[in-house]
């Protein structure tokens, strides 16, 4: 399946990291790394952005423009 | 016996407690300070272990790696690389984690760990990682990290004694060390690069691998931080929270801080009444009741609404809840070039902008939070509400325009507004001129929710009042002498039994206020007005009691008010009122909020920047409306 930013996703949807493009060092900081399962759980008033993803056991927030470096593969959960 | 400085430095994420046990350790043995050069506050403190070893703490801020991107980061890195020239390098670092959230709190700590400085490892939270159920083998985790490790739980002081034991044994080795090594001068400097991605990558890989072997049973899922999260998160219900919560947080600065400020009003006036029937009148006693007591005391009446107002804040803040308003609010503030954590600072900016100036410390990034800083002066704040009253009341009629509404209440409302919309235009065009660049990320960790801890809250009340107390009231305090110097002397000549015409008109703050005068005749100020502006600069609502001065009103009236209303409403023009209204709305009248600038900047150039701009844009403004209202017929 073809990679999508992790901004573009609906909210409640697991999805898998597949890359991560641009300033990576931050991102990659904040646990959001290769291979990890991520899900993004709300998102704001006003647009819904920014919104907020689960990554290796943290709640992060991050603008759909940030998130969307993270590139993910959705996850269905068996 | 031992050597006088032994230094220990507290570096860990933010949200693990770092300064609770911080606190822990020191008590109310803390200074608190600026790093030179930069806006990041420095908190430094000591204790001592049961055998007499003094140790001195240093509370790093919170950063998730060496890797700075804000100012904040960078004081740890630099500090922690022993690069900072005022601060020596620390002899060694208790590294603070989340026990409830290694997967990501650990990577820190193998960063401090590869620089090599003497290390324990505080394992905080313990209580919260035991109740969700997690295992940790404490002697299989230490082993595969290399470091002691102590667990902690910092908001009931458990795991102090332990750690400090540690630190001694630390001490006694590093005594030992340092006679065995005399090169240690050479060995000081050492190479540090800002971690690759591939880097990075690796350091999450092995902590997976030793949280794998360490970890019996990971913790629960935070399945309480999660369902109050579908509430406070909702975009429905989360917004409509977020609005009661700051109705209360108004309603308590505005109007319940009242109570115990009319307490500090009357106490002052009473102090200064007691001065004055004890001493002969005099230039000391003028200095003591009119300049130190009047000066300092204007400022003091804020104090509870700062007490309310950080009591919200730390509240807020220790329980998890803050980050979330900065999430809700996040694009709203961002259309104005805002982050979404200026929301709380700019609303009790409503109050006084003291306190909004003081809470902006909770936005990191330091474009964000100057420009913050330099537009909370433009919210109304309460002490501008008597100025406001007294010119609605002598210009604006009462009429009503419709159902419940006045002509004066909505004038009211549109002075509010007006300084809001002010306040977000400034704030666009300093976004665009002055600190142009790429809009910083968000990316903000929304903590688990906690009871937020009394010890924490309390402490951190006495350090904010201390802090604007000690700090901003020495500005003050100068400051009022120069004014209230300015407003005595020189006295009116002693020939005239009977001073012609009131005696503020013969000092140099009268003096000034004639020169003044061509300067602020196009806006349409008087001379009485010129002159009231000078110890209306003290604090806005003076100013009222300067007209009064100046047009020789018996003070001390009751209805000394009405009689000002009436008179002013007869000798000037409606142009020059609704100039002096506008002017009201945006110039930066208010030696305080300046003071606590210098203070929270570190720094004259953004006082001086806010006093600039404000001035500048209030003058043209009450130009145009000026100009305007005369063109109408209104001159």
């Amino acid at each position: 399946m073809r990679p999508m930013g992790l901004g573009e996703i609906p909210t409640g949807s697991f999805a898998q990291i597949v890359s991560i493009e641009g300033d990576a060092g931050r991102l990659l900081l904040m646990g959001l790394l290769e291979g990890a399962l991520v899900q993004v759980v709300h998102q704001a008033p006003f647009g819904g952005d920014p919104i907020a993803v689960r990554v290796r056991g943290t709640l992060i927030a991050l603008r759909r423009g940030e998130a969307n470096f993270v590139k993910v593969v959705p996850h269905v959960v068996a | 016996m031992s050597s006088p400085d032994f230094r220990i430095a507290l570096a860990g994420n933010p949200n693990c407690g770092k300064t609770a046990l911080f606190n822990a350790l020191t008590g109310s043995r803390q200074k608190v300070g600026n790093y030179p050069g930069v806006t990041v506050e420095r908190v430094e403190g000591s204790t001592q272990t049961k055998s007499g070893l003094h140790i001195k703490l240093l509370d790093l801020p919170g950063t998730y790696s060496l890797d700075a991107q804000t100012p904040d980061e960078l004081i740890t890195q630099e500090v922690l690389l022993g690069l900072r020239n005022e601060e020596p390098r620390p002899t060694a670092v208790i590294a603070v984690a989340d026990a409830t959230n290694l997967e990501r709190t650990l990577g820190l700590v193998l960063e401090i760990q590869a620089l090599g400085i003497p290390m324990i490892l505080a394992l905080n939270m313990m209580d919260l990682a035991r109740s969700r159920g997690s295992i940790i083998d404490l002697e299989v985790l230490s082993a595969s990290l290399g470091i002691p490790i102590v667990p902690t739980v910092a908001t009931r002081s458990e795991g102090l004694e332990p750690l400090l034991q540690r630190l001694e044994e630390l001490h006694l080795r590093n005594e030992l060390d340092q006679g065995n090594r005399l090169d240690q001068e050479e060995t000081k400097d050492f190479p540090w690069v800002r971690s690759s991605p591939q880097v990075i990558r690796e350091r999450f890989a092995k902590i997976d691998e030793i949280l794998h072997r360490s970890i019996k049973k990971a913790p629960s899922p935070m399945v309480w931080t999660d369902r109050i999260d579908y509430l406070v998160l909702h975009p429905v219900w989360g917004t409509l929270l977020l609005a009661g919560i700051l109705a209360l947080l108004f309603q308590t600065i505005f109007t319940w801080a009242s109570i115990p400020m009319d307490w500090i009003e009357n106490g002052i006036g009473a102090l200064g009444g007691l001065i004055r029937n004890q001493m002969v009148d005099g230039p000391l006693r003028s200095l003591l009741v009119d300049g130190v007591i009047g000066g300092v005391g204007s400022m003091l009446i804020f104090l509870p609404q700062i007490l309310f107002l950080f009591l919200f804040l730390l509240i807020l803040e220790d329980s998890g809840y803050m980050a979330r308003a900065a999430f809700l609010m996040d694009r709203l503030m961002g259309k104005f070039g805002l982050h979404g954590r200026a929301f709380i600072p700019l609303l009790s900016s409503f109050a006084c902008s003291i306190p909004g100036i003081m809470a902006t410390r909770t936005i990191e990034n330091r474009r964000d939070r100057l420009i913050t800083i330099l537009i909370s002066p433009l919210i109304t704040c309460s002490a501008r509400l008597p100025v406001y009253s007294l010119l609605i009341a002598a210009f604006i009629p009462n009429h009503v325009l419709w159902g419940p509404f006045r002509l004066q209440g909505t004038v009211m409302f549109l002075l509010y507004l007006s300084g809001i919309v002010a306040a977000l235009l400034v704030a666009v065009f300093l976004k665009k001129s002055v600190f142009p660049g790429p809009t910083p990320p968000l990316m903000l960790e929304l903590p688990t929710y906690k009871w937020p801890s009394v010890h924490n809250i309390l402490h951190g009340l006495v350090e904010r009042a201390s802090i604007f107390v000690r700090r901003a009231g020495t500005v003050i305090l100068g400051l009022s002498i120069v004014l209230w110097f300015l407003a005595s002397y020189p006295k009116a000549p002693s020939s005239l039994e009977i001073p012609a015409r009131p005696e503020i008109t013969y000092s140099y703050a009268g003096q000034i206020g004639h020169a003044l005068e061509p300067l602020v005749r196009p806006i349409g100020f008087n001379w009485q007005i010129a002159i009231a502006l000078i110890p209306g600069f003290a604090a806005r609502e003076t100013m009222i009691g300067a007209l009064g001065t100046v047009y020789a009103l018996e003070d001390k009236d009751s209805g000394v008010h009405e009689l000002l209303a009436s008179q002013i409403s007869k000798s000037w023009s409606v142009a020059t009122g609704m100039s002096l209204l506008v002017w009201y709305i945006l110039s930066c009248q208010c030696a305080s909020t300046l003071a606590v600038t210098r203070r929270e900047t570190n720094s004259w150039k953004w006082p001086g920047v806010m006093l600039g701009y404000m001035t500048a844009l209030a003058y043209a403004a009450s130009f145009i409306v000026y100009n305007l209202l005369r063109y109408w017929g209104y001159g």
